[in-house]
C-alpha cells in the first residue's frame, strides 16, 4: 500500500464521493474558553452592580435630587455654550490659517506655523489661567496705531471677564489644532479636483468651499469630533477662573453641602448625555458627507 | 482673413531643465479637429494643459478668438491678469481629462450642471433641462442621478465630456480621454469623440489611439522633445511619414497593436 490510511476513515470519506459533503451543514465549532470568560464577567459585573446600588456613598437619591438642579442645567448650559463658540471659532481660526498658508504669501504662512506650533504647546489650563491675569502684563488695552495715535483705551479688567478669558483660551487653543486637522483634510483631496474645477471656471473661493471643502469634510469631521468632546470636557478647566460651567456648579452646591459624591456623579451624568449625543449627530454628518462614497445608493 | 479659434505663438514651458514645449507654433481654426499624437513625455498634454492656462508659460503668446491668453498690454509692456480674468477665459473653453476628474459628491447631473449655474449664472432649473439632455446626447440620460463612483470609466468619461459641453465653450481639449480606460470602453468614449468632430465642434484632442486619430482628425500633429515634428493632413502623417522619428514612432505602434 502506498497511501498511509488514518485511522477511523473510510477510503471514500478521505476521497470524498459526489454530494457526500456540503460545508452549508458544518456545525459551529465549541469554544469552552468562551464560556467560562462569560461566566467571570457575568461575575463582575454582579459585583459592580451590588457596588454601585448597595454602597450608600453613592447616594442616589441626592444624585436624583440635584440631577435637574436649576444651577446646575444652568451650568451644563454654559459649558455646551462655550463649546459651540469654542469650536466655531476654531474652526474659523483655522480656515484662516489654511487659506493664509495656502495663499503663498511667505510671512504668512510663518505666522500660522508660529501660532500653531505656540498654542499647540501651552496647556489650555495655563492658558485660561494666563488669559485671566492678563492685567498684570497689560493693565490697560487700547485700540490705535502701532506707535501712533490711540483711539480708545480701556482698563483690561474689565473686558477680562471669566467669560472672555475662557473663550480667548480655549478658542486660541482649539484653532491651533483645527488648523492641522483642516489643513490634513484638505490635502488628501486629489489635486485633479483642484484643477478641473479651474479649468471650468471656478475661482478659488468656489473651488474651495465647493468643490475641496465638501470633500475634506469627510476626514475632517471625525478628528474634529473628538475635538468637540475633548473641548466639552475642557470647559471643565474654566472652573478654576470661577466660571460656572457645569463641574463649578456642582462644585459650589458640594461646597455647602459636602455632597462630594453625589453631585460628581450628577456632573459625570450630564457629560455622558451630552458626549453621546455629539457621537450620534457625528456619525450622521459622516454619512451625509459620505455621498458619492460608496456604490450602492442611487443609481 | 479669419481668426482662428486659438493661436499658439514659439510657446516655451520648462519644467527645471527640461523643456515640456519648446517653441510651439498652433493654429486651430473654426469647426477643426487637430489631434496630436506622440510619445509619451512629447509635451502633448502640456500643450493642452498650458493652452487652458493650467500651467504657466515661460514665453510666447497665446491667443484665444484673437484675445491674448492671461496677459494684458500695461504701459507698453505686458502684465499678468487678474485671477477672475484668467477665470474668464478658461470658461471660454471645455477640458476633458485623462482621469476624468469627475467631482465624486455630485450626481452626474450636479457633474454637468454646476458651472452653467455657479460660473455662468444660469437658472438651475435651465441648466438641468439642459445636462439632460447633454447626458442624453452622451447615452446616458439614465444614469443622471448616479454618483462617478457607481459609474464605469467609460461612462464617467462620457459624464466629463458632457459637464465640458455644458458651458458652450469656443474649443474643447481632450487630454488623452482614453488612456485610463479598460480596453473595452474605449469605443463609447471614441463613438462620443467622432460624433462631436462630425458636429463641427473646434477640437484638440491628445491621444495613442493611432486609428481613430488617423479616421477623426482634420489635421494632425506629431510631437517628440516639446517640438511639432510633423504636421499635416491624416493622410499625409499616417501614409506619407517624412521624419524618421515619426516613422520610427508609428512602427513601434503598428508591432504594439498588431
Amino acid at each position: 500500500m502506498t497511501v498511509s490510511s488514518a485511522p477511523g476513515l473510510e477510503a471514500a470519506d478521505r476521497v470524498g464521493r459526489d454530494g457526500a459533503h456540503d460545508v452549508a451543514t458544518a456545525r459551529r465549532r465549541r469554544r469552552p474558553v468562551h464560556w467560562v470568560l462569560s461566566a467571570v464577567l457575568l461575575l463582575l459585573a454582579a459585583q459592580l452592580v451590588n457596588f454601585v446600588i448597595g454602597n450608600k456613598s453613592f447616594a442616589w437619591p441626592t444624585v436624583g435630587k440635584y440631577l435637574f438642579e436649576p444651577s446646575v442645567l444652568k451650568g451644563l448650559g454654559t459649558s455646551v455654550l462655550l463649546t459651540m463658540v469654542t469650536i466655531l471659532l476654531g474652526t474659523v481660526i483655522g480656515v484662516i490659517c489654511l487659506a493664509v498658508s495656502l495663499s503663498g504669501y511667505a510671512p504668512g504662512r510663518w505666522l500660522v506655523h508660529a501660532y500653531v506650533a505656540v498654542f499647540r504647546s501651552i496647556p489650555p489650563l495655563v492658558q485660561l489661567i494666563f488669559w485671566f491675569n492678563l492685567a498684570y502684563l497689560l493693565p490697560r488695552l487700547s485700540l490705535g496705531v502701532p506707535f501712533g495715535p490711540v483711539f480708545g483705551s480701556w482698563p483690561t479688567n474689565s473686558l477680562i471677564s471669566p467669560l472672555t478669558a475662557a473663550i480667548l483660551g480655549l478658542s486660541l487653543h482649539e484653532g491651533a489644532y483645527m488648523a492641522e486637522i483642516i489643513r490634513a483634510g484638505v490635502l488628501g483631496v486629489d489635486e485633479g479636483q483642484r484643477v478641473a474645477a479651474k479649468a471650468m471656471g471656478f475661482n478659488g473661493r468656489q473651488t474651495f468651499f465647493r468643490i475641496v471643502l465638501p470633500q475634506a469634510m469627510r476626514t475632517i469631521i471625525p478628528p474634529t469630533g473628538s475635538q468637540f468632546i475633548t473641548i466639552l470636557k475642557g470647559t471643565s478647566l474654566v472652573s478654576v477662573i470661577a466660571m460656572g460651567d457645569l463641574l463649578f456648579s456642582v462644585q459650589s452646591i458640594y461646597n455647602q453641602t459636602f455632597e462630594i459624591v453625589p453631585l460628581l456623579t450628577v456632573a459625570c451624568f450630564w457629560y455622558l448625555v451630552v458626549v453621546l449625543l455629539l457621537s450620534a449627530l457625528q456619525r450622521r454628518l459622516e454619512k451625509r458627507f459620505a455621498r458619492g462614497h460608496d456604490r450602492e445608493g442611487a443609481s | 482673413m479669419t481668426v482662428p479659434v486659438v493661436r499658439m505663438d514659439n510657446v516655451r514651458k520648462v519644467f527645471g531643465e527640461h523643456a515640456a514645449l519648446d517653441g510651439v507654433d498652433l493654429e486651430v481654426a473654426e469647426g477643426e479637429t487637430v489631434v496630436v499624437i506622440g510619445p509619451s513625455g512629447s509635451g502633448k498634454s502640456t500643450l493642452v494643459r498650458c493652452l487652458d492656462q493650467l500651467e504657466p508659460i515661460d514665453s510666447g503668446a497665446m491667443y484665444l478668438d484673437g484675445e491674448l491668453l492671461g496677459y494684458e498690454e500695461h504701459r507698453g509692456g505686458l502684465r499678468a491678469l487678474p485671477e477672475s480674468r484668467v477665470s474668464a477665459q478658461r470658461r471660454r473653453m471645455g477640458m476633458v481629462f485623462q482621469q476624468f476628474n469627475l467631482f465624486p459628491h455630485f450626481t452626474a447631473l450636479r457633474n454637468v450642471s454646476e458651472a452653467p449655474v455657479r460660473v455662468h449664472g444660469k437658472p438651475a432649473s435651465e441648466a438641468k433641462l439642459e445636462a439632460v439632455e447633454l447626458l442624453r446626447r452622451v447615452g446616458l440620460a439614465d444614469k443622471a442621478q448616479a454618483y462617478p463612483r457607481q459609474l464605469s470609466g467609460g461612462q464617467q468619461q462620457r459624464v466629463a465630456i458632457a459637464r465640458a459641453l455644458a458651458t458652450s465653450p469656443r474649443i474643447l481639449l481632450f487630454d488623452e480621454p482614453t488612456s485610463a480606460l479598460d480596453p473595452e470602453l474605449v469605443d463609447e468614449v471614441l463613438a462620443v469623440l467622432r460624433r462631436l468632430a462630425g458636429q463641427g465642434n473646434t477640437m484638440i484632442i491628445v491621444t495613442h489611439e493611432m486609428s481613430f486619430a488617423q479616421e477623426v482628425a482634420d489635421r494632425c500633429l506629431f510631437m517628440e522633445n516639446g517640438r511639432v515634428v510633423e504636421e499635416g493632413s491624416p493622410e499625409r502623417i499616417f501614409r506619407n511619414p517624412r521624419s524618421d522619428r515619426l516613422r520610427a514612432f508609428l512602427s513601434r505602434y503598428r508591432q504594439g497593436v498588431a
